[in-house]
């Protein structure tokens, strides 16, 4: 399946190798990023494809939550069926 | 690629604006466990109710953690009980609540519905009894909530069962009046009651379903009032209802995601999505803050019915397209104690019990979750019980009606149930005494708009 993660928040040094480095202890490819930085408002989208032999959602969310409290931003990672349904008829 | 934008505005969504998926609701059927015996009866309910819906929750909460979208509801929804207590010997059906009861907190669910009786056109075997049997029920069990339908457009009111509502809603609150009379905010009156309303107190499962379904009720009145407030200053009325429209259909759709994935992922077909905006008592999850935002200086005051008309509209025509199913209640709630704004709205006087019915001629239920002063008489309550029946029945819409007597308490003092429930301003009701035309009994003859054949 594919997810979408989100990182908002201060933009600080090294946010983006920490995100990834967190995707990849979990197995997680990253299928595609972009990013922003409005002053100093950080805003990152990954699509990660999480396979059946990576470590899961449950374990994924676990790392990102660690690496969202050391970099002060505020991390999602949510079904990508979500924001298809929402968005796209 | 998704858009940044699309998606920035669902996690705010969720973040700031409350946006949630209310409730997933299994409904499921108890025709089967018909016994002449109750215990016998009541231990097949249970069972079937434990195997039925034992990964439920779980489900749930996967699907809550893998979507990132909050499942605030698990609930359970049965067959009304008094159609499966009418073979038993007993004549007290509180044992199957208690089974249900016990069921539910088994299986750690939020709620379990259908300690029903449908009885709009007269009583069946069975029907007297749990009607009877309500108030020690809702007092007895924790979990359990119970509805009666008592009048519908084609078959008029039965105003027996009117009568009989009134006394069951006094005592279920005096019952549990140590406990802000919870017991009668548990217990829904209908008319024109859904068979797959996924909501509670109301919720049942209907004689014409299936064995076992998944019905899902969304929910969002902060997201409305936020895009409203974003977007909404200077705008005409048009635009105020496209802009609803546009953000009930991407709530509705991520409802209608959610409830195909747990329907598929617990082998039970989907049923509906109940597109309501149910609010919860967290500020800016309101809907009077919507007709607010609209122009009202205060919900209750002039115009108040006309926004929620729009706004019960609007809702309706953005969420129809973004399920394949829709049903139950689908509409606005305007639940008092639940709603933020209308609790302020009920404290400052704004908001009155006659405000309330007119609106509810216009949105989806009825008089909902309404504090009345303890000394209000079971006539009074049978009486407005059948004002809010007369509107359903007229404009061939469901209405309801879940009042709470305040045992011991006047207008200006509160109850507060916790939770979703949460506090309400007793209100004061009409001057006058209806027990003359209460106690007539007998059936309120069904509109013309019954003969539509």
């Amino acid at each position: 399946m594919k997810a979408v993660i989100t990182v908002i928040g201060k933009d600080s040094v090294g946010i983006l190798a920490k995100v990834s480095s967190a995707c990849a202890e979990a197995g997680v490819n990253i299928v595609e990023v972009t990013q922003s930085v409005l002053q100093d408002m950080f805003a990152m989208i990954m699509l990660v494809q999480i396979d059946k032999d990576a470590l899961g959602m449950d374990a994924l969310r676990e790392k990102l939550d660690r690496v969202g409290e050391r970099t002060n931003t505020k991390i999602h990672v949510m079904h990508e069926d979500i924001f298809n349904s929402m968005h796209r008829i | 690629m998704l858009e940044t934008k699309d998606i920035l505005e669902t996690i705010n969504m969720i973040d700031n604006e409350n946006l949630d998926v209310r409730t997933i609701t299994m409904g499921i059927s108890l025709l089967e466990c018909i016994d002449e015996d109750i215990d016998k009866a009541s231990a097949k309910v249970y069972d079937k109710v434990c195997r039925y819906a034992q990964d439920l929750v779980k489900t749930g909460e996967d699907i809550e953690r893998e979507f990132g979208i909050p499942i605030i509801n698990k609930r359970i929804s049965v067959t009304p009980i008094a159609m499966v207590a009418s073979a038993c010997q007993s004549h007290n059906p509180v044992k199957f609540a208690k089974a249900l009861d016990r069921a539910a907190h088994e299986l750690g669910v939020n709620f379990i519905g259908g300690y029903s009786a449908l009885v709009h056109k007269g009583f069946s075997a069975g029907d007297y009894a749990l009607i009877d049997s309500i108030p020690e029920a809702l007092s007895e069990t924790e979990l359990v909530c119970s509805s009666v339908n008592i009048g519908s457009t084609k078959a008029g009111l039965n105003m027996d069962a009117v009568r009989l509502m009134g006394k069951a809603v006094k005592l279920a609150a005096e019952k549990t009046a140590d406990r802000d009379c919870i017991g009668a905010a548990k217990l829904v009156v209908f008319c024109n009651a859904p068979e797959d309303n996924p909501f509670m107190a109301g919720a049942f499962h209907g004689v014409g379903e299936a064995d076992c379904v998944i019905n899902v009720g969304v929910s969002g009145p902060g997201v409305v009032r936020a895009a409203l407030a974003k977007g909404g200053e200077g705008k005409t009325i048009d635009e105020i209802a496209d802009m609803v429209k546009k953000t009930a259909f991407k709530i509705t759709r991520m409802g209608q995601l959610v409830a195909k994935e747990a329907s598929k992922r617990l082998c039970v077909p989907f049923g509906i999505v109940d597109l309501s905006l149910a609010p919860t008592p967290a500020v800016g999850d309101s809907v009077a803050y919507i007709l607010e935002e609209m122009g009202l200086e205060t919900c209750g005051c002039h115009g108040t019915t006309a926004a929620l008309a729009l706004l019960n509209d609007a809702v309706k025509k953005g969420g129809v397209m973004a399920s394949s199913h829709v049903g139950g209640l689908s509409g606005a709630f305007i639940p008092v104690s639940e709603d933020a704004g209308m609790i302020a709205a009920a404290r400052s006087g704004a908001l009155d019990i006659t405000k309330l019915e007119a609106m509810t001629a216009v949105c989806s239920v009825g008089l909902d979750m309404i504090v009345v002063p303890g000394d209000v008489t079971a006539e009074q309550i049978s009486a407005i019980i059948a004002d809010e029946a007369a509107i359903g029945m007229v404009n061939t819409k469901t209405t309801a009606v879940r009042l709470i007597p305040a045992i011991g308490k006047k207008a200006g003092d509160e109850l507060s149930f916790g939770g979703l429930l949460g506090t309400g301003p007793v209100m004061p009701v009409r001057k006058g005494d209806p027990s003359v035309f209460i106690n007539r009994g007998g059936r309120l003859p069904a509109p013309l708009q019954a003969l539509k054949n």
